[in-house]
């Protein structure tokens, strides 16, 4: 390839590659770059909703506690980067009005596609965890507060393996029927491919509209990126993502989980696509949590970038 | 290990000067030491003549050449313009035709540029469809430094695609800003069914220090087997590769699969 070495140091500064030359731009309060609409693949929505999960799945999943006051200011840095879901924390306890007391305007229920998934983490069937679900958010919604329903394991299940979309559009139906607003369908241990995604998908939008559906792709496999661009292109337009890929996968000891929300604008903003989110400050973010737990960014972006920030 | 894994094509090494790649310095040895598996081919780098007649000497039945869809890239990489790469690879294509050895091209930075930066789809077709026209069998479009995504990735093969047919495409994507397997499903979706990739994902990026270079094949198959394509490639043979190389190079494996099964 020649004299790769002395070459390099001419080659332009992360700095210049990302904002001079376009291709991640700034996605700021919708203001799209105009270089980028001829990147546009057509068929995919003109906004996608970033559901910011790295506070509450992503840090759950650090085994390094991380102090709260860090906590808090981590959530602060994302607040400043245009983000308009973060999923703040998590009150486990099934008694949710701690949650409203201490002033949540949102809650979360999580099912699962698979019944033992169901058994093991929640230690009740689906039948059993709708059924309680059903009290949580027919109460939430008597005091205007919105629920989001989560399915864990639609495209595949740690313990019994493969799940049929009928599964994963059964309990989507139930949640959406109780009044969830929104429906998060969850890879939960990364499996599924494009082809396993498109098939979920295609038995799910049967039922409910895919303006109410969400996607949460981890990416313990490598395929996170690739599953959603095959959802953004079914007309899904909500994905979750956790800033720096916080959280690993609590079934594959050293795995990744979460897909990196760096890497997730990246994509977006390279497809000309609307998220009102900065990409520069979610990666400061990242840098900003990443040296609180100690550990390297699963993010791709980071890493390209901030390490060549350091030459 | 990787023939045993069923990989139909595997580029087993360089004829460039060690000065340049000491990695490589190895290259006869390597190529006349492996086993050679009927069915499989072993493409070997020649970035000029001499290297060249070094790799038919040493036993190569199949050689690459390098071009790259930006000048300052091609100035900086090789000390000249593309034109004037262009002729000197035009010795190698005049051998290899006399000698019957098809001659597989890569064209570099087709989605961007670590020194010009945004490189327009009609350079990277001029370019392609040169290297096409000297008679390439197949050409490997790169994205040397991983800054394409899907959308650029399309805008790309359409224009590709009016001057060179798909099936003498092939993609070679990086997953610097980890956007590879999105794009390489795009390239697939696009008709393109040769895909360049290293196990373990080895190989990082030059241009950005720590950071990730190709895609990993064992993520690779992963998703093509899941989207049922045949690719005749055994993952569990090729993740044992993949092991057996990270050991040797006291690495972690940039494969995420490989981490997930392997726990490495």
């Amino acid at each position: 390839m020649g004299n790769v070495p002395s070459a390099v140091k001419h080659c332009l500064s992360y700095q210049q590659l990302l904002r001079e030359h376009l291709w991640i731009g700034d996605s700021v309060a919708g203001a799209l770059d105009t270089a980028q609409e001829t990147s546009q693949l057509s068929g995919l929505p003109e906004y996608v909703k970033i559901v910011e999960v790295g506070p509450r799945d992503g840090l759950q999943n650090e085994k390094v506690i991380v102090p709260t006051d860090i906590k808090i200011e981590f959530i602060n840095q994302l607040s400043q980067t245009g983000l308009s879901v973060i999923e703040v924390t998590s009150f486990v306890s099934s008694k949710w009005v701690p949650q409203v007391a201490a002033g949540a305007t949102e809650i979360s229920v999580f099912g699962a596609a698979s019944e033992s998934f169901s058994k093991r983490n929640i230690n009740c069937s689906i039948e059993e965890s709708m059924e309680k679900f059903e009290e949580v958010v027919k109460s939430a919604r008597h005091m205007n507060i919105p629920a989001r329903g989560y399915v864990s394991c639609a495209l595949g299940c740690p313990y019994e393996g493969n799940i049929t979309p009928q599964k994963v559009t059964e309990v989507s139906k139930k949640l959406y029927g109780m009044g969830c607003y929104e429906i998060s369908l969850g890879d939960t241990t990364g499996v599924g491919t494009p082809g396993s995604m498109k098939r979920m998908l295609e038995s799910v939008m049967k039922e409910i509209p895919s303006s109410a559906l969400a996607v949460h792709c981890h990416d313990t496999y490598g395929q996170a990126l690739a599953n959603i661009l095959t959802a953004l292109q079914m007309g899904i337009n909500v994905v979750d993502s956790a800033v720096s890929g916080l959280g690993g996968c609590p079934y594959a000891k050293g795995a990744s989980g979460n897909v990196a929300t760096e890497d997730l604008i990246y994509m977006l903003n390279g497809l000309g696509l609307n998220t009102g989110v900065n990409l520069y400050k979610v990666m400061e973010a990242g840098d900003f949590i990443c040296k609180a737990v100690n550990k390297t960014t699963n993010s791709k972006v980071a890493q390209a970038s901030f390490n060549a920030r350091l030459e | 290990m990787l023939s045993e894994a069923g990989l139909p094509v595997i580029e087993a090494t360089s004829f460039v000067s060690p000065k340049w790649v000491p990695q490589m310095a190895d290259c006869a040895e390597v190529l006349k030491g492996i086993q050679k598996f009927p069915g499989i081919n072993y493409p070997v780098l020649t970035p000029n003549i001499k290297g060249f007649q070094a790799a038919v000497a040493a036993g190569a039945k199949e050689v690459t050449i390098f071009a790259a869809a930006s000048e300052l890239f091609t100035k900086k990489n090789t000390n000249c313009s593309i034109d004037e790469s262009l002729q000197r690879s035009d010795d190698i294509f005049r051998a290899a035709r006399a000698a019957g050895i098809p001659v597989r091209g890569y064209v570099s930075c087709v989605l961007g540029c670590p020194y010009e930066g945004k490189i327009s789809p009609a350079k990277v077709v001029e370019v392609t469809k040169k290297i096409y026209s000297m008679g390439c069998y197949e050409i490997s479009l790169g994205d040397t430094i991983g800054v394409g995504t899907p959308g650029v990735m399309k805008d790309m093969l359409s224009a590709v695609m009016h001057e060179v047919p798909v099936s003498a495409l092939a993609v070679h994507c990086h997953d610097t800003y980890g956007q590879a397997l999105a794009n390489t499903l795009m390239a697939l979706q696009m008709g393109v069914s040769a895909v360049d990739s290293s196990v373990a994902g080895l190989g990082g990026c030059p241009y950005a220090q720590g950071a990730s270079g190709n895609l990993a094949t064992e993520d690779l198959v992963y998703m093509l087997s899941g989207l049922g394509i045949h690719t005749g490639v055994n993952l569990q043979k090729l993740l044992e590769a993949g092991t057996f190389i990270c050991q040797a190079l006291n690495r972690k494996t940039s494969s995420k699969v490989a981490q997930a099964i392997c726990k490495l």
